[in-house]
Formats: C-alpha cells, sequence, structure tokens
C-alpha cells in the first residue's frame, strides 16, 4: 500500500485563529483525592467556567475522555447546572485532548453548540492505575489476541514502548544520560510550580541510579501516577474575547494521527520513528509557521523518551539528534525552548495531556501560577529568575506547541498563539 | 499426551468466533510456523488478521514460513505487572524480525513477531542467557504446548547459526 506524502489535511486551515482556550481549571495533583471522579470532574469544570467568568448557562458542549476509569458527561453537567446541546464521551487517553480540542472547534463551526468545556477527571493513583493496567495480579485468561501480549508479559506502557525506545538508541546513539535529562530538567520546572506532586529536584544520576522497571526505562525515566480533575473551555476567539482572560488562540490541530499499522506499530517502518513524523505535515503547515517559531513546547512525557522522540519527529532538531537536543539546555527554563514548565507528566502530576495544554495556556497569558508575588491588577509580577521555588514564566511567548503521545504510532498536536 | 491448559498459571481460551488466530495457533501446536499470505499483493503478515494490511484483500492463503530471524529490538522486564511473571525477572520482551520478507514492502519494514527468549527447552531464560543476547542476535522459533489446539511461540537462541560477535545491548548492565 503507498502512502499519500502530500497529507490533505483534514481540517481547513482557514480557522487558524477562529477558535480559542478562554477557561481553564484543575484540582489538586494528589495521592489519595479521597473523592470521587465525579467530584473531581465537577471541581475542574467549575473552575474554568470561573478562570472565563462563564456562567453555566454559557456552556452547551461538553467532551470528556476516559480509560472507563471516569465519570460521564451527564453526571457534571447536571451537578453544576449545564444543559448541553451536544456532549460526547470517549475511549482513550494520552493524545485525546488535541483531538477533542480539534473535534470542539468542528462541532462549534457545524453549528451543534456555542462553548464547549472539556475535562478529564481520574483517580490514577488510588483508584485504577493505568501503570498496572488495572490488572494487578488478576489472572484473566489469554485469548487470541492477547497471546501476542499479556501472554509474553507485555502489557502495560512501558512494556509495550520499550523496544522503540531501545531502537532509538541503537539507531542513534542516543544515550542514558541524555535521555535521563528530560527528567533533571522537568524537575527543575516543577519545584517553580506549588501544584506539582513531585517539586524535588532529581539529577540526571538520581534517574540513572533510580531501580529498573523496563530497560530502558528507569523508575525515574516514567511518569508520576496522581488523582485529579482537569477542564478548558474551547469557543470562538469573538466569545473569547469577551471573557475574563487573554485567550489562547488555536492556530492548528491535529487530532490522533497514526503510523502505518496503528494496531501494531512496530510492524511498519523504522521503530524509532514515531506518529509525529506523520503529523508535522499536517501541524506546521495549518499552523502557518514553523517549530523554529516555537517559544515553548509540551512534549508529552509519559516517559523521558516520548518528550525527546516527538521533539525530533516534529522537527524541532534534525532526524536522531534529539539525545542532544533535550540535553544541552535548550528544553530547560531560560534556554531557547523550554519544555513542559509545569513539570508535566514526570512531576506536576497524570492527566493524559491535558495539563501540558493548561500550562501553555498561561505561558501565552503571561501569568504562570508560581511563587511570584501578585501585584495590584491580580497579575503575578513576575521575576523570570528561574532558581529553584521561583519564576516559571518565560518571557515574551507568541506561539507555543503540544505535542500529544498515544503510543508511538499515535499522536495529536496543536499550535497555540498569544491572543 | 496431557496438556497443561494454561501457561504460567494462565488459562488459555480462543475464542471459537476468532478464526485467525485459532488457524494460526493450531499451526504453532503442529509445531509449525505458518502466516497469511495474501492472495492479491503476495505479501506475508503478522499477526494474523481478517484482511491484507497492505492491499485490503479479505482472502489470504497459510503458508509456512521459517522461524529464523534477528532480535530487531527488546526491552528486558525487572518490574513485573502481571502476577504470572513475577518469578520469572527479569525477562524479554523482543521483537524478532523474521529473515522472509524483511524489506518489505518499504525498505524499514519487515515481519516482526513478538516473543520471549527461553531457553532450548522453552523456560524463559536465565539472567545469564540474558546477557549473551542483545539487538542483532540470531534466534529460532521453539514452541511451548498449552492445549491441543495451542502452542506459544517463542524464541531461543539458534545454536546453528553464526552470531555477531557483540550484539548490541543497553549500555549499563
Amino acid at each position: 500500500m503507498t502512502q499519500k506524502t502530500d497529507i490533505e489535511a483534514t481540517s481547513n486551515k482557514f480557522l487558524r485563529g477562529k477558535y480559542a482556550i478562554a477557561g481553564i481549571g484543575e484540582t489538586g495533583y494528589v495521592r489519595g483525592s479521597g473523592r470521587t471522579t465525579k467530584a473531581l470532574g465537577t471541581e475542574a469544570v467549575r473552575k474554568a467556567m470561573q478562570d472565563a467568568g462563564l456562567n453555566p448557562g454559557d456552556i452547551d458542549g461538553m467532551l470528556s475522555y476516559s480509560f472507563n476509569d471516569s465519570t460521564f458527561t451527564p453526571n457534571i453537567a447536571g451537578e453544576l447546572g449545564i444543559r448541553p446541546n451536544f456532549y460526547m464521551d470517549v475511549y482513550g487517553g494520552g493524545s485525546s485532548i488535541e483531538a477533542l480540542i480539534g473535534i470542539a472547534m468542528g462541532v462549534i463551526e457545524a453549528g451543534m453548540c456555542n462553548t464547549v468545556a472539556i475535562f478529564r477527571a481520574m483517580n490514577g493513583y488510588s483508584q485504577v492505575r493505568i501503570g498496572g493496567t488495572g490488572d494487578r495480579g488478576a489472572v484473566r485468561p489469554l485469548n487470541g489476541d492477547s497471546l501476542f501480549s499479556r501472554g509474553y508479559g507485555l502489557m502495560s506502557a512501558g512494556q509495550m514502548f520499550c523496544q522503540s525506545f531501545m531502537r532509538h538508541m541503537y539507531d542513534y546513539g542516543t544515550t542514558p544520560e541524555q535521555v535521563a535529562s528530560v527528567k533533571a530538567i522537568h524537575s527543575e520546572h516543577a519545584s517553580n510550580n506549588p501544584k506539582a506532586y513531585y517539586q524535588k529536584r532529581v539529577s540526571v544520576d538520581d534517574v540513572l541510579n533510580s531501580r529498573m522497571i523496563v530497560k530502558p526505562l528507569h523508575l525515574l525515566d516514567c511518569c508520576v501516577e496522581t488523582d485529579n480533575g482537569t477542564a478548558l473551555i474551547v469557543t470562538s476567539i469573538d466569545r473569547a474575547r469577551d471573557c475574563k482572560h487573554r485567550p489562547a488562540v488555536i492556530q492548528s490541530v491535529v487530532g490522533r494521527c497514526c503510523k502505518p499499522r496503528p494496531d501494531m506499530h512496530y510492524q511498519s517502518g523504522p521503530i524509532s520513528t514515531v506518529a509525529g513524523h506523520y503529523a508535522k505535515d499536517i501541524l506546521w503547515p495549518n499552523a502557518g509557521v514553523g517549530p523554529e517559531d516555537i517559544d515553548v513546547t509540551g512534549s508529552y512525557d509519559a516517559f523521558t523518551f516520548t518528550s525527546l522522540m516527538q521533539l525530533e519527529d516534529y522537527g524541532f532538531c534534525k532526524k536522531g539528534e534529539g539525545g542532544a537536543y533535550v540535553s544541552d539546555g535548550t528544553i530547560r527554563l531560560g534556554g531557547k525552548r523550554p519544555n513542559n514548565t509545569s513539570g508535566g507528566h514526570l512531576c506536576e502530576g497524570y492527566t493524559h495531556g491535558i495539563n501540558m495544554v493548561i500550562e501553555n495556556v498561561r505561558q501565552l497569558r503571561g501569568d504562570v501560577d508560581d511563587s511570584c508575588p501578585v501585584g495590584p491588577d491580580g497579575h503575578r509580577l513576575h521575576s523570570f529568575d528561574y532558581q529553584e521555588g521561583g519564576c516559571r514564566q518565560v518571557r515574551d511567548v507568541e506561539l507555543t506547541a503540544n505535542l500529544g503521545w498515544g503510543t508511538p504510532g499515535l499522536g495529536s498536536a496543536m499550535v497555540m498563539a498569544k491572543g | 499426551m496431557t496438556f497443561p491448559n494454561e501457561y504460567l498459571g494462565m488459562p488459555v481460551k480462543i475464542d471459537e468466533l476468532d478464526h485467525e488466530n485459532r488457524t494460526f495457533f493450531n499451526y504453532c501446536a503442529q509445531h509449525d510456523l505458518h502466516l497469511q499470505r495474501c492472495n492479491d499483493c503476495d505479501l506475508l503478515r503478522y499477526p494474523a488478521t481478517t484482511a491484507c494490511p497492505f492491499c485490503a484483500c479479505p482472502n489470504a492463503t497459510w503458508i509456512p514460513v521459517e522461524g529464523k530471524g534477528v532480535i530487531y529490538s527488546y526491552g528486558e522486564v525487572h518490574h513485573a505487572i502481571q502476577g504470572a511473571f513475577r518469578k520469572h525477572v527479569p525477562y524479554l520482551l523482543l521483537l524478532v524480525e523474521l529473515d522472509t520478507q524483511k524489506g518489505r514492502p518499504g525498505p524499514f519494514d519487515g515481519l516482526r513477531l513478538t516473543a520471549n527468549l527461553v531457553s532450548s527447552d522453552g523456560e524463559l531464560a536465565t539472567p545469564e542467557l540474558i546477557q549473551q543476547v542483545g539487538i542483532g542476535s540470531r534466534l529460532r522459533i521453539i514452541y511451548k504446548d498449552v492445549t491441543e489446539q495451542v502452542s506459544i511461540p517463542l524464541f531461543t537462541l539458534d545454536e546453528q547459526a553464526e552470531q555477531p560477535e557483540n550484539p548490541w545491548r543497553y549500555p549499563i548492565e
């Protein structure tokens, strides 16, 4: 089968700049929320409405994503007095949020509703732990398809992705130290984030000395598991301009873009190449900018490797040079193009991607919630001093990119601009 | 002959409607590797599917394939998730690329089988055996019998083959 090389973008590039994220909401990122996912989702959506300055009657569309580990939209809408004209709860984790933002734009464009709240609510530590894939210790019969996976002890995300990570080291000479620097740098960012679950800085040696989970992944190469509710609100640029904060304007979105053989990505092509290789050909032409124009990235860090491989395949560096890119200071606060300034999934908390979008909305507003003092106008007086416990606002952020990860063969992405 | 009807304590049951996997594992029970070859484009595929991943043709023919290849990549599990594997750590998650159809249909494509590394009698490899292999090591298929209709395909070092002097391994032991 021949693959089209000149990919026709599925979203109309003239939607560029027509939609925005107008509100964001989060609970704490904790272990042991002591609450239902309904309570977490309700709090997150309510906070996102408050952040936007909107009332329940202003929200008429809702979307959510989950792995059957959450509460569906009607129960969240019901608690908040929202009457949706449209809603949908989709199955999936990483790579969902950017795809759902695209869907929100589409349903508003279709006249189905005006303003969409998207949420992800999960007790990812105290109830359904994704790392354990809900099957810790349990013995389920092996059927036809699982004989190829569970029958070989191949089940968790780390176990499914490790061959791609290992092959990247083989193909390009990527070193364990380079990879570990992703965690070290994200932990520096998290040390300036009072919300982060892990706020302690760790070194490259700390990562390499942590116990091996599945080679090449040490414990600290893997993200944290937490309980949290997170939400954001998508609406037209005109409505967003009437909201409380400066809008984060959506320039381009790619949703659940796949490598060939999305069922078994390792059957096709070099496995050290990920879905971003295909997604970039939609993302950049639709945004009208390229990777060199981006000020802050949010490259999904389920694992240290996932940030690295995506940054490389989206063109932030040459193919194969991801190891150097993530370890030469570029992705650090104060560097040329910081990545995951909140600490991401490795440190802040695990949400399947939405907290990395929320962080970039804050960066574009110029109002990241670090420890800098709040001025008389309600905005933080940022010091741009990135030492431990200090600032994490990047100067003059005009453009951000989110790179969502589902598997090596599945990715989503979004470019946002300062409103 | 009696069969254990389970593998590492996990019961095995292939759905009766899953004709493709039942056929694949039936051949495995005869210690024979058979894959589907598309009747239109002639490409082999793994695992068993209901249509051709390369041309969507629904019709295929099962043909014998030599169970030999190299380690294309691997992971080494030290923290098992499933109870069945906890007493077997470390174990290798192999991606074995068969010699058959290597580099087809694209230059970086191939028939890549997931499996574990095992000893020549089908037991999950010891730490000593694991340290002998890496990317490029040559392996051959062997089978662990589970039921009359199902054997699990696994891979062991190919004693007849010339092995690379230094197969690539993760740089930190």
